[in-house]
């Protein structure tokens, strides 16, 4: 079992076209650093300066990892994460 | 070039109208591959500003697990300026995700919630790079 992540459109040029890949990690934050290992450059996407960016929403099993404790969420074999850029603007 | 039917097109200027003068915010969503933009997806302003549009995250997390389900994509990302023109903006631009959505700007700046003309034009924001297309109203989608 591992941890299957969504990637959005956006960001599939990280994944080879990957729709969702798998990862692995006790937190968010762990997750994310084994994302960049299989898919290096996608970590300055979504964090900026140790905070998750602003204009990215992820969740975890449908819970936004905002009210979850952020990059530390926990997390474990068998979550699901999605990722997905806020739709705004001005 | 976007082709949209009439009806769509009108339900985009009345959210667009109706939320005046906050910036009304939605997507038309359409089977993924088709560029055909089927099911009008009106969303909440969570930021609830006349200069400023967010859908509410849980909200979005919805829609794109409905669509998911249903194939589709956002083949539209809508939403409206209400004191300056249909152009993307400096943030329109910085933020766009859907490289593949058209990208419709509204106007309501001239006639706010009432009756009349609005500006009604589409784009692609790509990395930053804007092209405004055409706009082909039509009463029903051609079929395929």
């Amino acid at each position: 079992m591992a941890i299957e992540v969504r990637i959005p459109t956006i960001l599939r040029t990280y994944t080879g076209g990957e729709k969702a890949v798998d990862a692995a990690g006790g937190t968010l934050s762990a997750v994310i650093d084994d994302l960049e290992g299989n898919h290096p450059g996608i970590k300055e996407r979504l964090v900026d300066n140790g905070d998750l960016r602003r204009f990215i929403n992820i969740y975890v099993n449908d819970e936004d990892v905002r009210f979850i404790g952020g990059l530390e969420a926990e997390l474990k074999d068998g979550d699901q994460v999605v990722v997905l850029p806020a739709v705004a603007g001005g | 070039m976007l082709t949209i039917d009439q009806a769509t097109y009108d339900g985009i200027v009345a959210h667009a109208k109706r939320d005046h003068p906050d910036e009304a915010c939605g997507i038309v969503a359409g089977p993924e591959g088709s560029d055909r933009p089927t099911r009008l997806v009106e969303m909440v302003n969570a930021a609830g500003s006349p200069t400023f549009y967010e859908f509410d995250s849980t909200e979005l997390l919805a829609l794109y697990k409905q669509m998911w389900d249903l194939d589709e994509e956002p083949v539209v990302v809508y939403h409206s300026h209400t004191a300056t023109e249909a152009y993307p903006s400096v943030t329109d631009i910085g933020l766009a995700s859907e490289p593949g959505a058209h990208y419709v700007l509204v106007s309501t700046r001239e006639h706010g919630n009432n009756d009349g003309p609005v500006e009604f034009r589409s784009y692609r924001i790509v990395d930053g790079e804007v092209t405004e297309e055409e706009v082909a109203v039509v009463a029903a989608l051609p079929t395929t």
